[in-house]
């Protein structure tokens, strides 16, 4: 950290956010992430478009919903736009005239849909690609039901079907997410039946908050890690829970690996298993191990296999290495060989884990 | 008179001072009175900012109360005057604040809570370094111990809780514009707390609670409770015994007991031991930290006892064992040339007795550097 204070000042800092707000790095994407439609996306987002104008910049809007309420109309009153163009019996952001007019800013609402065919990019994701190949900086809604990879989760809880989606990576590839997390609220006196149906509909809006939250905090975590990567900063945050959990042939794995995976899933963070490989394992060690990590797979663990000449070593510094927050031992970590050349691993663990959780489990 | 019913409580959560917290309450606030409802605002921090000040304008703001405090003037909330008031919505701008002595209440929550128990509806705003169970994570990403802290229940009461998500560049940008503080001051803050790096895991840590919060309440909601009454039936579910001790990191491992108890939605006890008979025995200086401790936990709504023995580890797994406890909370104690030694081993002694249960021993988060202290 205290690096990163030396390398940056504030007026790097004014210069670089000047620099991106100017569209000057090539590709710059902005997403802004919605749970619902209705939720005010919309709105927040072309307000945004308004304020950037009234400050001078050249903001052009590409692509607006099918059908706006009032306020965002009324501000789209204020702002250019330049019109989805008609191809067949579909309609497609007009790229070719976006680049041309080479806006520093353009505002796209609404990321998911498909081109009709014929045009050069089937998904209008890939027009956005295109957009910022050209130097234009993209501000783009996408509501969190049509994430490609999140859209069976999304359809079990909302009951409806999305066709058109956009990839996760395309996402994560943004370079700055916003979620736009507006009240799962109606207000106002309700009968009975509509109280039940309002806390329905309640109940799965919040289970789409939830899954949009969680999506930016991890597009978020990537950015950080990037960032500190690209700092050469070792200093770890700990803003996500990461649990490691230490397997040996004998551990009790699966009540370790069940307890990581609750534990993960609570806090939506991560789970990794690791294995220290030893020279020598008998066979019966060898399929033990197997059935641990087949039990670490099915959990949706990350497995990791580390080498080294002393275990407790190569955990710390795996550990270290990762951000790990809670690190878990089993008591029957105590090989025979091992103990008596390394003396008590777990004891060792504890000692030596400064700024982690070392959770020591029963045999 | 009938009890009135509980106001609901909202609070608009956010990781940094100008990412529009207030501004969106303000702007629900609006809506709210354009739809028929009672709103005043009964405490507003405008820090100068144009965009929020205009907000307010056609909203009733119920003045503030005058305070002398050694011979300064200060302003609070005058809960008092709501209260007369009683208006159906009130709007309480940052929740965690700790009002000036002679003030009535020490807390503002304090003050929320009677708002809410007039049947008050309360609009609220915090940032997320400011929950206690979260001290020991924000100090390692800021490099700050924030004292002002509210404790975790006093947020999951709320009936919701709202995520104001704003870029850490365009909170930077907004800084350098002059928006969120005067020019000088912002140039402070960007050196200190608003870092790109320090932003960004602190938004993360936001949008992570925020998640959590949602999380609870929708399964509150849909029939988790009878999940759980069929857990606690299976007696899967866990219970988290905590140890005290004067040891300074024991207050890291109360505040993760108390987090993970939450996400586990677990019982939690705290427990100390002292020695039996003579109680002269022990340091006076122990003694009031072992206290402190206890009420750190009781602070937290984390039950507490008191137990007599001379031997700490066997009187804690005997009590864990007594009350079926699953996992035992200890703190790791800090690295000292001197003393550690009985810490260090009271920890091994009670790894190494209690061997039918998970046992967390729990670090210090290790602070990014330029430590400071905040309110």
């Amino acid at each position: 950290m205290a690096r990163e204070m030396r390398r940056k000042t504030p007026e790097e800092y004014l210069r670089e956010a000047q620099a991106a707000e100017a569209g000057l790095r090539k590709g710059h994407l902005k997403i802004v992430l919605g749970y619902a439609s209705g939720a005010g996306k919309s709105f927040r987002m072309l307000d945004e478009a308004r304020r950037r104008r009234e400050r001078g910049q050249d903001v052009v809007v590409g692509a607006v919903q099918p059908s706006v309420p009032p306020e965002v109309a009324a501000l789209l009153e204020k702002l250019e736009v330049v019109p989805l163009k008609n191809v067949g019996s579909g309609v497609a952001i007009d790229v070719e005239t976006l680049i041309r007019r080479r806006p520093a800013v353009c505002f796209i609402d609404g990321l998911a849909y498909d081109n009709p065919p014929g045009l050069r990019n089937a998904t209008r994701w890939q027009d956005v690609k295109d957009l910022m190949e050209a130097g234009i900086k993209v501000i783009a809604s996408v509501n969190i039901q049509y994430v490609a990879e999140l859209r069976e989760r999304a359809e079990a809880i909302t009951g409806k079907r999305v066709k058109e989606t956009v990839p996760v990576s395309f996402i994560r590839s943004a370079d700055e997410i916003e979620v736009v997390d507006a009240p799962a609220e109606e207000p106002g006196e309700r009968s009975a039946e509509q109280e039940l149906d309002a806390s329905q509909r309640e109940q799965k809006l919040s289970r789409l908050r939830e899954l949009a939250l969680v999506l930016a905090a991890d597009v978020v975590d990537h950015q950080l890690s990037d960032y500190l990567e690209r700092h050469n900063i070792t200093q770890r945050f700990g803003a996500q829970e990461r649990i490691l959990v230490c397997l040996t042939p004998r551990s009790n794995a699966r009540e370790m690996i069940e307890t990581g995976r609750t534990i993960a899933g609570k806090f939506h963070g991560e789970l990794i298993v690791a294995y220290v490989s030893q020279a020598q394992v008998s066979p019966h060690d060898q399929a033990a191990l197997e059935e641990r990590l087949a039990i670490a797979r099915e959990a949706g663990a990350r497995i990791e296999i580390l080498d080294g000449e002393d275990p407790v070593e190569s955990i710390l510094e795996f550990a270290r290495s990762q951000g790990i927050t809670q690190l878990f031992i089993g008591h029957s970590q105590r090989l025979g060989l091992w103990s008596r050349l390394w003396g008590n691993p777990v004891e060792k663990l504890i000692r030596r884990s400064p700024g982690m959780d070392v959770r020591v489990f029963p045999q | 008179m009938p009890e009135p019913r509980r106001g609901r409580l909202k609070i608009f959560m956010g990781y940094a001072a100008g990412v529009g917290k207030t501004y969106q309450m303000l702007e629900e606030a609006r809506q709210l009175k354009k739809q028929g409802a009672d709103v005043v605002v009964g405490y507003f921090e405008p820090h100068g900012r144009k965009d929020t000040i205009a907000k307010t304008e056609g909203l009733e703001i119920v003045p503030r109360r005058v305070i002398d405090y050694r011979g300064s003037v200060f302003e609070e909330m005058d809960t008092a005057a709501i209260l007369a008031r009683d208006p159906q919505v009130c709007l309480v701008d940052e929740y965690p604040h700790t009002n000036v002595p002679g003030s009535g209440r020490v807390k503002r929550w304090e003050d929320v809570q009677a708002l809410l128990d007039a049947g008050v509806n309360v609009l609220t705003t915090m940032n997320i370094q400011h929950l206690e169970s979260l001290n020991d994570q924000v100090c390692q990403i800021t490099g700050v111990r924030v004292r002002e802290t509210v404790p975790d229940w006093v947020v999951q009461q709320a009936d919701e809780v709202v995520m104001v998500d704003l870029t850490p560049r365009a909170l930077l940008h907004r800084l350098e514009r002059g928006v969120v503080y005067s020019r000088e001051k912002a140039e402070r803050a960007i050196e200190n707390f608003f870092r790109e790096s320090t932003l960004v895991a602190l938004r993360e840590l936001a949008l992570r609670e925020t998640a959590y919060e949602v999380e609870r309440r929708s399964s509150d909601a849909d029939g988790a409770q009878g999940e759980r009454a069929i857990a606690r039936d299976a007696g899967k579910r866990h219970k988290i015994l905590v140890l005290v001790t004067a040891e300074p990191s024991t207050a890291v491992a109360i505040r993760r007991a108390r987090r993970v108890g939450d996400f586990l939605d677990a019982e939690c006890f705290a427990v100390a031991v002292e020695p039996a008979g003579d109680s002269t025995q022990a340091l006076e200086a122990d003694r009031v930290a072992i206290e402190k401790h206890l009420n750190f936990a009781r602070h937290l709504h984390i039950e507490t006892r008191v137990l007599a023995g001379n031997d700490v580890a066997a009187a804690l797994v005997d009590f864990a064992r007594r009350n079926q406890v699953t996992q035992i909370f200890l703190a790791n104690p800090r690295e000292r040339p001197w003393t550690s030694l009985f810490s260090r081993t009271l920890v091994e002694r009670i790894v190494g007795i209690a061997k039918d249960m998970q046992i967390v021993v729990v670090s210090e988060r290790q602070p990014a550097t330029g430590r400071r202290d905040s309110r």
